[in-house]
């Protein structure tokens, strides 16, 4: 036979499948690994997706996605956010925001393009860059600035090839805001050597002090950045596969190009759910991102309390505390607290090595279950 | 502070310490806060939803009947003097004055349905101005105070995902 694609085959599985095999073969496990909202998607949502089967929405929409979609999406940014976009030359519906990464991506680049990422960071991201022909090239942050991206430390690694930055913020693992003055420098970068940025803006709603930054309303970023967005995490709607893509004209219209004969359409089901989470479901919002800020609270003292040092995650629904007191590498320490405890976190390593030395633990679980797996950890830690 | 009520509606058993960690307040405010609300009757007390369908034992449970009354009213009290004769009775667990055909729908529990038709045509309906009742007996409990009776929905998430 001849040889796959040699980029996807030297692409590595992801670090993650290894403890979902064990986790999945033990009982009375607390799964902190999960990186999904333990809420159901809220009823009102779900009953829309219903009446929308019921009255035979079942077909392709215009490739772009639903119209009342785009412009909802668009006046959402622009009042949430005071960001500028077309609803209909800048905006487009995607299957999550893992389509729009990909899209965004292949779109961006020509074989052989460095892409710039700030690592620890989401699993996709390396990968998705060596898919569409790009070369990963990551830079490092580190707990003690609050996994802030420093800009001296990107631009030194810079090249001629350089075409693009890549962000997540709030970020997946880290749960990192990142401050405005650092996406401000990020921008000036992009700008003195002229490359584009993408940001991957998934956790947006759940900022937990203060407001967002839309990157794309960064001044001076707009023409050059694509914003990725979605509806998986606030409104908890993992498995409806909708996110959106909202970019200057050039690059949505390209977007479109290739969403056009790979995917045809995000599903209309899920479209229609995605408006209704837009019109009515604010309140449903609001109501779980002031339930993970508790339990951000109440997660994070207790991981300082056991003797973590905890980095403040001012988003998502992430802790990321180091674990470098106890000696072990992440992978030991998660396999053994897994093992001894029935604890599942994830560690740090798989998102990068700057993660090494850390975990993530997910608190879109419930109280009592972050309550109990604390003692667990408290348990285990004393074991050592 | 309205987020410290918030939360003891849906979980009264929450510790101030946990509440305080949850708000952000210091401890000691949030104590002092919920005392003063006992105190002023804005929190009338703490207690447990139950399922009495799930209790073992076949007659764990009460019958409920909502009961709809056509009152007289009376010049000076309106219905207050009779909502609160029947308010007094331990029987009844709730008593609203609304619009529509009749004037007060209350909500009446007993042992058996005999029960709380002996209750109705005994007590209720003998009432001054009472004039007329209409009941209806409770087949089915599928929310009660915003609390979903159903089975909570199974978490179908995977144990480890990205």
């Amino acid at each position: 036979m001849k040889p796959l694609n040699d980029v996807i085959a030297a692409c590595p599985p992801s670090g993650i499948r290894r403890f979902f095999d064990i986790a999945a073969e033990m009982d009375d496990v607390i799964s902190l690994g999960v990186g999904e909202p333990d809420f159901v998607t809220p009823w009102r949502i779900r009953e829309a997706g219903i009446y929308a089967l019921e009255h035979g929405y079942t077909t392709y929409t215009s490739n772009a996605g639903l119209a009342e979609l785009r412009r909802l999406i668009c006046a959402e940014l622009e009042t949430r956010y005071d960001a500028h976009y077309a609803w209909d030359t800048e905006c487009l519906i995607t299957t999550g925001v893992s389509e729009g990464l990909d899209l965004a991506l292949r779109v961006l680049l020509n074989p052989g393009d460095e892409v710039i990422v700030p690592e620890p960071c989401y699993v996709a991201y390396e990968p998705c860059v060596a898919f569409a022909g790009g070369t990963p090239v990551r830079v490092a942050t580190r707990a003690e600035d609050g996994f802030a991206i420093d800009a001296a430390a990107v631009e030194a690694a810079i090249t001629p090839r350089t075409k693009a930055i890549l962000i997540g913020s709030p970020a997946n693992p880290t749960g990192a805001v990142q401050p405005v003055a650092a996406l401000t420098a990020l921008v000036r970068l992009a700008e003195k050597h002229d490359l584009y940025l993408i940001s991957d803006e998934i956790y947006d709603r759940l900022t937990y002090d203060g407001v967002h930054t839309c990157l794309g309303a960064v001044p001076g970023a707009r023409e050059r950045t694509v914003v990725l967005g979605g509806f998986s995490k606030a409104q908890a709607m993992t498995g409806w596969r909708v996110g959106w893509i909202c970019a200057p004209a050039p690059v949505a219209e390209l977007c479109v190009r290739v969403h056009q004969y790979t995917m045809l359409c995000a599903p209309h089901v899920s479209q229609i759910a995605a408006v209704e989470a837009l019109t009515s479901a604010d309140g449903d919002v609001r109501a779980m991102v002031a339930d993970y800020d508790r339990r951000r609270r109440v997660f994070v003292k207790g991981l300082r309390e056991i003797g973590l040092d905890c980095p403040e995650p001012g988003g998502a629904f992430y802790a990321f505390p180091s674990i470098r007191s106890t000696g072990l590498d992440s992978e030991t320490f998660a396999e053994r607290l897994l093992k001894a405890e029935s604890v599942a976190v994830v560690p740090g390593n798989v998102f990068g090595p700057s993660g090494e030395g850390h975990i993530r633990c997910s608190y879109a679980t419930a109280l009592p279950q972050l309550e109990e797996a604390l003692v667990r950890m408290d348990r285990f830690l004393q074991s050592l | 502070m309205r987020e410290i009520l918030e939360l003891l509606e849906r979980d009264s058993t929450l510790s101030h310490d946990t509440i305080a960690t949850m708000t952000g307040l210091a401890v000691a405010d949030v104590t002092a806060q919920v005392r003063a609300w006992e105190a002023a009757g804005v929190i009338r007390r703490y207690k447990a939803v139950v399922d009495w369908e799930k209790v073992e034992g076949a007659d764990a449970g009460e019958v409920m009947a909502f009961i709809d009354v056509a009152v007289t009213p009376a010049r000076g009290v309106g219905f207050d003097d009779v909502a609160q004769r029947i308010s007094r009775f331990d029987e009844v667990r709730s008593v609203y004055l609304v619009s529509g055909g009749h004037d007060l729908r209350c909500t009446v529990v007993g042992s058996n349905i005999r029960a709380v038709s002996d209750f109705v045509s005994r007590k209720l309906s003998t009432i001054d101005r009472v004039q007329a009742t209409s009941t209806h007996f409770v087949l089915a409990t599928h929310k009660q105070d915003g609390d979903n009776f159903a089975e909570p929905e199974t978490d179908h998430r995977l144990p480890i995902t990205p």
